[in-house]
C-alpha cells in the first residue's frame, strides 16, 4: 500500500471515531426529553398517551443530528471517499 | 487440522463488506442509467404481501358474529384512524389509508431483513421518494389554504432576509426525515454485520471451527435493532408526515369547510 493512501486511510479511520462524537448531543438531550416525560406522567397519569407519543417525536428530531453523525462516519469507513 | 470438513456456510463470515443493492439489469433510457435493482423486486415482494395480508383480513365481513380475523383487521383501522384522529385533527381524517399504507410500507419493508435479505428501508431512494411525497403533500396543503400568493409569500416571512433560511428549511424537511430512517436502518444492519463478523472472528481466535460464539447475544440485540427500531422508525416517519402536513393548514377552528 502506498504511503499517501495508507495516510489517507488512517485519516478517514480517525475522522469516522470523531464524527461519531456528534453522539454526544442527541444523547444528553434525549435523556433530558425522556426525563421531562417521566415527570409528565407522574402528574398527570391521565396524558401519558399524548406525552409518549410527543416525547418520541420530539427523541427522532433530536436524534437526527447523531445521525448525520452516523451517516458521515459510515461513509468515511465504507465508501473511503478521499482514496 | 480440522479432522471433520466443516461446510462453509457454518463457518460465518469471511469478510466483512458493505455494498449498495445488487443491481439486476441496467437500463439505458434516454441518456440515463436506470438501474433495476434488488430493493425493486424487494418492494414487489412486499406490496404482494400487504395486499394478500388486506385481501384475508378483509373477506366475508359480518356485522354480528364478527370472526377473529375480522377483529384483528378493525383493530388495526381503528387503531390507526384513532393516531390520525388525535394527530391531525378530525377534518384530515380523509388521510388514514395514505398513512396506513406507508406504515405498512415501512414496517414490512423493514422486517423483510428478518429473512436474510436486505432491507428495502436500507435503500436510500426508497425513502427519499417517500419523503418527496411528503414533500409534495405539504406543498400541496400550504398551496390549497393559502394559494400561490400565500405559499410564496411565506418564504419572505417575517423580513425577505430569511429567503435563504426559509428555502433552507422547506428542502431539509423531506432530506432529514429520509436520512433518519435510512440512517436508523442501515446503521443498525451495518452494527449487527460487524457484531457477527467480531463474534466469528473471535471464535475462530479461540480455535473454535464452527463460530459458536454467534449464538446468543446477536439475537438479543437484534431485538432492538430489527424489530424496536424499525417500529419506532416507521411511526416516527408518519407521525412527522401527519404533523408537517397539518401543520401547513390553518389550525381545526378556523378552517373552511371543504366537505
Amino acid at each position: 500500500m502506498e504511503m499517501s493512501e495508507a495516510i489517507v486511510l488512517a485519516g478517514s479511520a480517525v475522522g469516522a471515531g470523531l464524527a461519531m462524537i456528534a453522539g454526544i448531543g442527541p444523547g444528553i438531550g434525549e435523556g433530558y426529553a425522556v426525563g421531562k416525560a417521566c415527570e409528565a406522567i407522574a402528574r398527570q397519569p391521565e396524558a401519558s398517551g399524548a406525552v409518549t407519543r410527543t416525547m418520541f417525536v420530539g427523541c427522532a428530531v433530536a436524534e437526527s443530528t447523531g445521525i448525520y453523525g452516523l451517516i458521515i462516519a459510515l461513509l468515511l469507513i465504507f465508501l473511503k471517499p478521499f482514496t | 487440522m480440522a479432522i471433520l470438513a466443516i461446510p462453509k456456510v457454518l463457518q460465518g463470515p469471511e469478510e466483512l463488506s458493505v455494498d449498495g443493492p445488487k443491481v439486476i439489469k441496467t437500463f439505458d433510457i434516454f441518456g440515463f442509467q436506470i438501474n433495476f435493482t434488488e430493493t425493486v423486486v424487494l418492494e414487489w415482494i412486499v406490496i404482494g404481501v400487504i395486499l394478500l395480508a388486506a385481501f384475508l383480513l378483509t373477506r366475508n365481513l359480518k356485522v354480528r358474529n364478527v370472526s377473529k380475523r375480522q377483529a384483528i383487521a378493525e383493530m388495526a383501522v381503528e387503531a390507526i384512524t384513532n393516531l390520525v384522529r388525535d394527530t391531525m385533527g378530525k377534518r384530515w381524517l380523509w388521510f388514514t389509508p395514505y398513512i396506513a399504507s406507508v406504515f405498512c410500507f415501512s414496517i414490512f419493508g423493514s422486517l423483510i431483513s428478518l429473512f436474510g435479505v436486505r432491507a428495502v428501508t436500507s435503500d436510500f431512494s426508497v425513502l427519499l421518494s417517500w419523503a418527496a411525497v411528503t414533500f409534495i403533500l405539504i406543498t400541496a396543503t400550504k398551496i390549497r389554504y393559502g394559494g400561490i400568493g400565500g405559499y410564496l409569500k411565506g418564504f419572505v416571512d417575517p423580513i425577505p432576509v430569511m429567503l435563504p433560511i426559509n428555502i433552507l428549511s422547506e428542502v431539509s424537511t423531506p432530506a432529514a426525515m429520509a436520512l433518519r430512517h435510512f440512517g436508523n436502518i442501515a446503521g443498525g444492519s451495518i452494527i449487527m454485520g460487524l457484531i457477527y463478523y467480531g463474534l466469528a472472528n473471535l471464535s475462530h481466535m479461540i480455535h473454535l471451527q464452527v463460530p459458536v460464539l454467534t449464538v446468543g447475544l446477536p439475537a438479543v440485540l437484534s431485538l432492538y435493532f430489527d424489530l424496536f427500531s424499525d417500529f419506532m422508525q416507521a411511526f416516527i416517519f408518519i407521525m412527522l408526515t401527519m404533523v408537517f402536513i397539518s401543520n401547513a393548514g390553518p389550525a381545526d377552528d378556523e378552517a373552511p369547510q371543504t366537505n
